[in-house]
């Protein structure tokens, strides 16, 4: 093979061939390209000229350059040239291929997995039986070395484990490789436990070689919370120069979108390991915070899931009626404060309402026995929804008669007159220390400090379902803490007080811990080993070696003895666990861990930067050979004078291509519709399908729209036709509906347009036209028609228009409304039923609200249509009668077009003259 | 093809903003047939021309009475001589003027009907007479316009054209319309017997500008219109410098006949304005009347 920089050829005898060019080059100067056959009628002074040259002047230079590269890039193509070629391996026994496969080489996976397709592919060549093995995922059976394609198939389906592989597996595994493998290892580049052992077991048996990137590793370790503010830190290997590096704190935003919901930059001193970047969030954002992340790594190493840790729960403690001027210590609020300040977000208000605006986690009451109707509602309101009612009995509780008789939805149990005290100074019992936990309470496992003791609480009633809502008992069995599941929520009692005045629980750490346990406030803390026994743990999400979320609701549950060990493997993937204690996120990266680069032995060869690809130019090669003779052609053809009309089919066909497919032609009309509708008043009419129906809707409107602009300060532009499937309503003050008796029904869409526009003040003036039928049957087609589409409609009851109707009045006072036929009923939305009519006023009061509908049946479009040239486009009635109907039938049109576009405003004028006439008094 | 009906338009419309072209005859004398003008000297006609005194030699009848009763001598009514010039017009029909360089460009045949026709438009418009060779003797009247249009619509099947062998009326005009591209004896020829029988006349010549510039290269062969003529050449573009002195020789050749014979020259080529052309023809035809 010859090597000319990266260029190497297989077969460099054949680039001789490319002294023969010029040869070429004066061969096509020579040959005379066809000849172009012209008309010309000058030829007559043309004969017997004869040509100076014998050689034609028809191949320019450029094209014949064109065709000496062409033949150039077919001559070095065939002469097989590679790019970076790779210097033959040499051996022939079987291959070994190790991938590390950590969370580490998933930084550069796809490298790595090029690489071992070029090994793949040299093992081919070289004939040699190839097993693939990834440390993280050994094979369960013995090693299999088989032909490279099998494997060459599977390159593409290895991953990176997000974790680190156990030594002791690797050592069993190694034991039981053949003798005489050679071994190529893709190494992470990070020291692992088993790095050693292997590598010894392997040179045992053949030769050993390396592969590592020199991609940098980072390494993120877990947020902790530090003085209110987050601190995340970030791990390198020992030895690189100042660096800044972006860390993303991402979690889903208010519509459950996943994004970045902060950003910072942690900056790596000169030869630091560590960096490190504070976030100060706001509570709310910081709940939020699902994970961290550096930016621009792709591996598990380089995400930091968040758990309970992080949150922070909005507690609201109801503060507002001691009243009294206490003394801090004596206050409940004091020991509360003191418990959940560090850990939660204490909001604290003497208003029910506003502490429900803030929506609370938890809701405190202590010792609060009057709760007003309202306020009782809207507590249960906030339990039902998920929410927890923790209360705190009290001196007031005791005394007060609330849970006596029945049981009172906003505390868990009833409760007996009076309390009692034991071990106060005036009884004779000593005060009480608390029972173990039973182990289905919350609280199992918490250890009771001998110096609690409760002096003084209140009792529950007895009752069958007492034991089942008690959670923590006092020493002689009465109950210390009861909880009702309420709804989605739960209210919990403490029968005694949050301050020290009836027990010293609130003195002591259990009381911190109950409120842990009861979500009250979250743990600032992993649970130790010993709370871990026992529990069972279920993933939520765990992290692939690429560091992406995958939801896990379907892997078995952990054990919580697992889990404590901290030990990743295949059964433990770093992700969010959740249990009885709360969520738990394990993470590959700790606050205190150490990367550490593998120092291999001097007698490894290791290939330290990423390989260069050798890739087979042979094809590039062939197909530039291909471009250039395709380029030659147009050349020449152009050059003949050929290409124009050939040019311009291809040049119309490259515009078909390129030119993007047409927008749909709805959303140009959509805007066309809406720069139409908006930019003056415009009347529409619902298109019903029927053309003719259409047309004299159209005309209808066009005829109003002329009268109005002739008579009114109304000035409406040319009607628009609308399709309540597609087009969009709001624009439009009214739609004048016809009804025929084919009319569709709308789809569900158009009806929430529909309804959507009614309710934003729309009106719809339905006409079934059929007014002269009507009289003579009891429905009609166009009747129950209009029922059908009328029925998924938002109308309201309807009446017919009253004598003191706003439309009777609006611009002209009119009595009846006809149109094309006359005397039938119009109906409008009903006047309030205890609408009455005032003493000594023409009309009711009804001031609220345009009719959203008028449905009648008079076709007025016929009597509003004109033709184009003004003239009257339907004969109305006879004769004069029949005019007066048409102006009637105009000034109703008017009416309605000035009620629909004043509202009620005539309807307040009513009163104008009682005002004048009381200021003149 | 340019159809009939619209070539006639086209000629109309062209032909219109030009002023009406009244033909001088030089020989007053020797043309027989009364026109629609007159000739300002006495002759037969309908205008009034003047009364002169009677001499021995008029014939009796000739002699006005009413306005010999007026003095004592005896008074003939003359009246204007009023005569049409003829104008022969020969429009080539060859292959070669069907050519054009450019689709966009008419071609040559088309634009010398068209200045064919206008010029008969502007001549029958003045009242003279028009013919067409090889076989329309000149008429006068509108009439005439109509077989004119017809007979300079279609081709021959020659490569190039020559004045058919014709007897145009003697001192009348002839206007030939061609290329001049063929063999240059036939023009010599007809002109010169033209020239004999006291006939004044025009040569246009119209070219395209390909024709003109001979913008070809490479290697090519050039047929003439019809395929008899073929001429190859390696390089196209070294002819051009003969081809067109060649050209130059046969317009000089063109202009020394006219010279020698009392004829114009005029090289029209298909991308100017046919209006000039139309101008030009008119000028020499009208130059008679003004000289």
């Amino acid at each position: 093979m010859l090597t000319l920089g990266p260029l190497g050829f297989a077969s460099p005898l054949l680039l001789g061939a490319l002294l023969a060019l010029p040869v070429l080059w004066w061969l096509l100067r020579a040959v005379p390209p066809a000849p172009v056959v012209r008309r010309f009628p000058g030829v007559a002074l043309l004969l017997g000229l004869t040509d100076e040259t014998t050689e034609t002047d028809k191949t320019p230079w450029w094209l014949l350059l064109l065709r000496a590269l062409a033949v150039a890039a077919l001559i070095v193509a065939f002469a097989g040239p590679v790019l970076n070629p790779q210097p033959a391996r040499d051996g022939s026994g079987p291959l070994l291929i190790v991938m590390d496969a950590t969370w580490a080489s998933a930084r550069d996976w796809p490298a790595r997995q090029a690489r071992v397709s070029t090994l793949l592919s040299e093992a081919q060549r070289a004939s040699r039986a190839v097993a693939v093995v990834t440390l993280t995922d050994l094979p369960s059976e013995d090693t299999v070395f088989r032909a490279p394609d099998f494997w060459a198939e599977r390159v593409a389906g290895l991953v990176p484990a997000p974790f680190v592989a156990d030594g002791a597996n690797i050592s069993a595994w190694a034991e039981t490789l053949p003798e005489n493998v050679d071994s190529f290892w893709l190494s992470d580049g990070l020291d692992h436990p088993y790095r050693a052992e292997l590598l010894a077991q392997l040179q045992r048996r053949g030769n050993v070689e390396v592969f590592e990137t020199s991609r940098p590793i980072l390494a993120i370790a877990p947020a902790q919370l530090d003085e209110g503010a987050l601190v995340v830190s970030a791990h390198r290997l020992p030895g690189g120069s100042a660096a800044d590096v972006t860390i993303d704190a991402i979690g889903r935003d208010p519509s459950g979108v996943e994004r970045v919901l902060a950003q910072g930059t942690a900056g790596f001193a000169n030869g630091d390991t560590d960096a490190s970047l504070r976030l100060t969030l706001q509570p709310e954002l910081r709940n939020r915070v699902a994970r961290f992340q550096i930016e621009g790594q792709r591996h598990a190493g380089a995400v930091a899931l968040t758990d309970d840790a992080l949150q922070r729960r909005k507690v609201a403690l109801l503060t507002g009626r001691e009243g009294r001027e206490g003394l801090d210590l004596l206050s409940p609020f004091f020991y509360l404060r003191q418990a959940l300040g560090p850990v939660a977000d204490l909001i604290e208000s003497p208003s029910v309402d506003d502490l429900l605006l803030t929506a609370p986690d938890v809701l405190i009451l202590v010792d609060i026995t009057t709760l007003s109707e309202v306020e009782s509602a809207q507590i249960l309101e906030f339990v039902n929804a998920g929410g927890l009612l923790l209360r705190f009995a009290g001196p007031g509780l005791a005394a007060s008669d609330l849970g006596r008789g029945a049981d009172d939805p906003l505390l868990p149990v009833r409760l007996r007159i009076g309390g009692r005290s034991v071990g106060g100074a005036m009884s004779w019992g000593e005060a009480r220390l608390l029972r173990d936990f039973a182990p289905d309470s919350p609280f199992a496992g918490l250890v009771i400090p001998p110096e609690v003791t409760v002096s003084s609480q209140v009792l529950a009633q007895p009752d069958p379902g007492l034991s089942d809502r008690t959670i923590a008992t006092l020493a002689d069995g009465t109950p210390l803490v009861t909880r009702q599941f309420t709804g989605d929520g739960q209210v919990v009692l403490i029968h005694t007080t949050a301050n020290a005045e009836w027990t010293t629980l609130p003195l002591s750490g259990l009381f911190v811990q109950m409120l842990e346990r009861l979500a009250v406030s979250t743990r600032a803390r992993t649970p130790d080993a010993a709370e871990f026994e026992g529990t069972q743990w279920q993933p939520q999400r765990v992290l692939d070696g690429f560091g992406q979320n995958v939801d896990a609701s379907t892997r078995p549950q952990v054990a919580g003895e697992i889990l404590a060990t901290q030990t990743l493997g295949p059964d433990l993937l770093p992700g969010v666990y959740t249990g009885t204690l709360g969520s738990v996120a394990l993470n590959i990266g700790s606050a205190d861990m150490e990367l550490l680069p593998m120092v291999w032995p001097a007698t490894v060869p290791v290939e330290r930067d990423m390989t260069l690809q050798e890739r087979d130019l042979k094809a590039p090669f062939l197909l530039a050979a291909m471009a250039v003779l395709l380029i030659d052609i147009l050349a020449a053809l152009w050059l003949s004078g050929r290409l124009r009309r050939a040019g311009a089919a291809v040049a119309l066909a490259v515009a078909a291509i390129i030119a993007q497919p047409p927008a749909p032609a709805m959303a140009q009309s959509d805007d066309r519709l809406a720069i139409a509708a908006t930019s003056s008043v415009v009347l529409a009419h619902v298109l019903s399908g029927d053309p003719r129906v259409d047309d004299v809707a159209q005309a209808g409107l066009l005829g109003l729209s002329r009268v109005l602009f002739a008579r009114t300060s109304i000035e409406p532009a040319e009607p628009i036709g609308v399709n309540v499937e597609q087009d969009e309503l709001t624009f439009f003050p009214m739609l004048y509906w016809p009804i025929t008796e084919n009319s569709p029904i709308p789809s569900a869409a158009a009806y929430e347009r529909l309804n959507r526009y009614l309710r934003g003040g729309g009106m719809i003036v339905f006409d079934t036209r059929d007014a002269e039928l009507a009289g003579l049957t009891r429905t009609t087609p166009e009747a129950r028609r209009l029922q059908a589409i009328a029925r998924a409609l938002d109308i309201p009851p309807l009446e017919t228009v009253p004598e003191d109707h706003v439309l009777t009045r609006t611009f002209y006072l009119l009595q009846d409304f006809p149109g094309r036929y006359r005397g039938r009923d119009v109906w409008v939305e009903a006047a309030p039923a205890d609408s009455e009519l005032t003493e000594g006023m023409p009309f009711r009061n009804l001031n609220d609200g345009v009719t959203p509908v008028i449905v009648g049946g008079h076709d007025w479009a016929a009597a509003w249509a004109i033709n184009a040239d003004g003239t009257p486009m339907f004969r109305i009635g006879s004769g004069l009668a029949g005019e007066q109907q048409r102006e009637i039938a105009y000034r109703f049109g008017i009416n309605l077009i000035t009620h629909v576009l004043t509202g009620n405003y005539k309807s307040d004028q009513v009163h104008v003259p009682a005002l004048l006439e009381r200021l003149g008094q | 093809m340019t159809t009939a009906p619209t070539l006639r338009a086209a000629a109309q419309a062209l032909a219109a903003p030009l002023p009406a072209l009244l033909a001088q005859a030089e020989h007053l004398a020797a043309s027989v047939l009364p026109g629609a003008h007159g000739r300002r000297r006495a002759g037969h006609g309908d205008e009034f021309w003047q009364y002169r005194a009677a001499t021995p030699s008029d014939w009796g009848p000739r002699i006005d009475w009413r306005r010999s009763g007026r003095s004592d001598q005896h008074f003939v009514r003359e009246t204007e001589w009023q005569a049409a010039q003829a104008v022969t017009l020969w429009i080539d029909r060859a292959q070669a003027m069907a050519f054009s360089g450019d689709t966009k460009r008419a071609s040559k045949a088309d634009r010398a009907r068209l200045l064919g026709l206008a010029l008969a438009v502007l001549l029958l418009k003045g009242g003279e007479r028009v013919g067409l060779l090889p076989d329309m003797p000149a008429r006068a009247g509108r009439a005439q316009l109509e077989p004119l249009t017809f007979a300079v619509l279609g081709a021959d099947a020659t490569d190039y054209g020559t004045p058919p062998p014709a007897i145009l009326p003697a001192h009348s005009r002839a206007v030939f319309l061609s290329d001049f591209l063929g063999d240059p004896t036939g023009v010599q020829k007809a002109v010169m017997q033209a020239a004999d029988r006291g006939i004044r006349g025009a040569l246009v010549q119209i070219l395209d500008p390909a024709e003109e510039e001979f913008p070809y290269h490479g290697r090519s062969i050039f047929e003439s219109m019809s395929g008899a003529l073929r001429h190859e050449t390696l390089r196209a573009s070294d002819l051009r410098a003969r081809y067109r002195d060649r050209l130059a020789a046969r317009k000089d050749a063109l202009a020394a006949l006219a010279r020698a014979t009392g004829w114009q020259v005029l090289v029209h080529h298909t991308d100017q304005p046919p209006a000039t052309a139309l101008m030009w023809l008119w000028t020499q035809i009208d130059a008679g009347q003004r000289r």
